[in-house]
């Protein structure tokens, strides 16, 4: 074990991956110079753990700003024996490919009847919470969920960031990650094993019996803060993390929410079409008659993200809003 | 470049004839209802569409557009599949998912037709990346017409590939009109021309209805991106038969009639025929037999999609992902 970071964890498992895998290869903007932090060891190039020293220029593609081309070459060179890796940092880049996702990636396999495997995955950061303006808060992944054929992943800590990731490169596959660069410095004990987490498998981030809350990303650490809370005041929380989106765990929802009977959902992304609605509609479809209390959604508003930090703070789930999602759904207020 | 044995240009008169025939048929099966929806003929457009594929080897890679039947066909693709596939059944080259516009034949190198525009080209390109860092000598091609010439992600995807020295031939079908749009009318410049502003190779094939023009072109051009000198951007000046897709009735007359006639005239077919024979390559008789043949071939074809079942309505759930459990989960 060794004490790491979700920006660390994610660049070990892509290490990993590199030295096992020779179709493994790494596409994207500036990840020569490891602007990111996911493709070096420190600050110099001369450090041990460059990518760039370690696996070439013919691995480590240094792109042009071709959001669509990168996109679409990946998808090509996954489909004849790579295995890339696409680094689009910022979430909001991925619009700018929405042809090559839409109708290449996610199509391809179905549309010639199996005869395409898709293995690559597409990294990108969600930098919302950092005052960074409209263009480069997004946090879009309900959206690539409402497109079949692609596989949609959220981790929430290091050792998920760097076992989902890892799951994802072996899959054939495309999957979209979505990493939170709020939680980017968080840190945990991770195993320095090459370890896999299978998709379609949620982790119980807190064990509780009254009310659980199924958050997304960023806002799991928010609620177990709020369970915390919630847990002096005489409520036992369950927090469960579902970590891949595409494929969803339903199961382990419907059996929390069958014990406990009432539901919170706390995601990052906007209200209209979120993850949160889509696991409300579910939990309602198949254990209505379990609810003791309807379900509330806690997540941003269907508004844009403003700049200041005045305006910007008020717009995520947070501790004190989920908490007061928790406490009405419980009937305490 | 060595000049094509006459065995190669046996083939290639037998698989312009294939796509001629071929794209008759199904024109007549659009009309009569047997096949579902629409299709875009390659009639008129034989040489460009055979003259590039025979250029290739049968392990290198392609992608194509809508126009979407020659390129599979070109490059060797058994017809029975292709035919099943645009009315829809089990025994289809891609199991009835896909239909005209999405044929996809991996065994000979066809990594798909795209129903939008422009949209397969940077998949062809990554191919070519693939064999690249593979170190393969594969060689990909990306077909598209004179209306994908305006998409961004050509430009994004020759410079990419520029930069990259990437095996792949950017081969721009200039059948001379977008649906109903003259391509003079939104095209600025020439397009071969625009290879230069990126520091590729760029040539314009003038007379597209030449089978052996167009394949000593992309000849060429394999030949560099094999040596490592990367990607050519090829323009080949064609023109298509038939109406933009069959069954389809434009109010306003687009095209000139008297224009049409002209290219009728240069037949891609009949100008190899006769060329054949008056090089004294193959007798008019060898050519009627070879003719026969293609036709029967297409019959079979025909058959073998009659005799097909239709897929069971449960195989519309398969093929989305490579495992059913996570499908599914
Ligand atoms: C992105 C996109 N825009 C528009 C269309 C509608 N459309 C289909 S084919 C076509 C014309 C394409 O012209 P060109 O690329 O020259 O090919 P051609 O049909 O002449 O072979 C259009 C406008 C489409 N399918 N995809
Ligand atoms: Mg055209």
């Amino acid at each position: 074990m060794s004490l790491m970071s979700y920006l660390g964890a994610i660049g070990a498992a892509q290490r990993e991956a590199m030295d096992a895998d020779e179709r493994v290869i790494i596409i994207g903007e500036d990840v020569e110079a490891n602007v990111y932090g996911t493709t070096g060891g420190g600050k110099s190039r001369a450090d041990k753990g460059d990518f760039l020293q370690m696996y070439g220029r013919d691995r480590i593609r240094n792109t042009p700003i071709s959001e669509e081309a990168i996109v679409g070459f990946a998808a090509g060179a996954a489909m004849t024996g790579l295995r890339p890796i696409v680094d689009l940092s910022y979430s909001s880049f991925l619009y700018m490919a929405m042809d090559q996702f839409v109708n290449q990636v996610a199509k391809n396999r179905y549309m010639f009847g199996g005869q395409a495997s898709m293995p690559v995955v597409f990294r990108s950061a969600m930098f919302y919470g950092l005052n960074t303006g409209a263009h480069h808060s997004d946090r879009p992944y309900p959206m690539f969920m409402n497109v079949p054929g692609l596989k949609i992943i959220a981790p929430s800590s290091p050792s998920d960031a760097k076992g989902l990731l890892r799951y994802a490169i072996d899959s054939d596959d495309p999957v979209l990650t979505f990493e939170a660069c709020l939680l980017w410095g968080s840190k945990e004990e991770v195993s320095d094993e090459e370890y896999r987490i299978p998709f379609g498998k949620a982790r119980i981030a807190r064990e509780g019996t009254d009310v659980t809350v199924v958050a997304i990303s960023s806002s799991v650490p928010e609620a177990v803060a709020a369970a915390d809370a919630m847990a002096a005041e005489g409520v036992s929380v369950e927090v469960i993390d579902p970590r891949t989106l595409v494929p969803m765990d339903t199961r382990a929802i419907l059996e929390s929410v069958s014990k406990t009977g009432r539901l919170v959902v706390a995601e990052p992304a906007h209200r209209t079409c979120g993850a949160a609605g889509e696991i409300s509609a579910i939990v309602s479809e198949e254990i209505f008659d379990a609810l003791k209390a309807p379900i509330i959604r806690v997540t941003a508003p269907d508004m844009q993200i403003p700049f200041s930090p005045a305006l910007e703070k008020q717009m995520y789930p947070n501790r004190i809003t989920i908490a007061d999602a928790i406490r009405k759904v419980a009937g305490l207020r | 470049m060595a000049a094509p044995t006459k065995d190669q240009m046996l083939e290639m008169q037998r698989r312009m004839l294939r796509i001629r025939y071929f794209d008759e048929r199904a024109s007549k099966m659009v009309k009569r209802g047997h096949i579902p929806g629409t299709v875009h003929t390659s009639i008129g457009q034989e040489a460009q569409v055979v003259g590039a594929t025979m250029a290739l080897r049968d392990e290198d890679y392609m992608t194509g557009n809508h126009r979407s039947h020659g390129h599979p066909i070109g490059k060797g693709s058994p017809l029975g599949p292709l035919m099943a596939e645009l009315v829809g059944k089990a025994t289809g080259v891609c199991k009835g998912k896909g239909g005209s516009l999405h044929l996809a034949d991996f065994s000979v190198g066809s990594l798909g037709e795209s129903g939008i525009v422009g949209s397969s080209i940077p998949i062809a390109a990554g191919a070519a990346l693939s064999a690249s860092v593979l170190k393969k000598s594969h060689v990909s091609l990306a077909f598209f017409g004179d209306g994908a010439a305006n998409q961004g992600v050509l430009y994004e995807s020759i410079n990419m590939a520029g930069v990259w020295k990437l095996p792949v031939i950017f081969l721009c079908e200039n059948n001379q009109y977008a649906l109903s749009t003259p391509a003079h009318t939104v095209t600025s410049g020439v397009i071969a021309d625009r290879a230069a502003g990126f520091g590729i190779f760029g040539v314009r094939v003038e007379n597209g209805q030449d089978v052996l023009e167009v394949f000593n072109a992309v000849s060429e051009a394999a030949a560099r991106a094999r040596a490592g000198e990367g990607p050519s951007l090829i323009e080949v000046v064609t023109y298509r038969f038939n109406e933009h897709s069959e069954g389809l009735r434009i109010g306003t007359d687009y095209r000139d009639p008297e224009e049409r006639e002209q290219w009728l005239k240069r037949d891609p077919i009949v100008l190899f025929r006769n060329y054949l024979i008056a090089e004294g390559h193959f007798t008019a008789e060898a050519l009627d037999a070879l003719e026969a043949e293609v036709l029967a071939e297409v019959d079979e074809a025909v058959r073998f999609t009659d005799e097909s079942p239709y897929p069971e309505p449960e195989t519309a759930f398969a093929d989305l992902y490579t495992d059913k459990e996570e499908q599914f989960a």
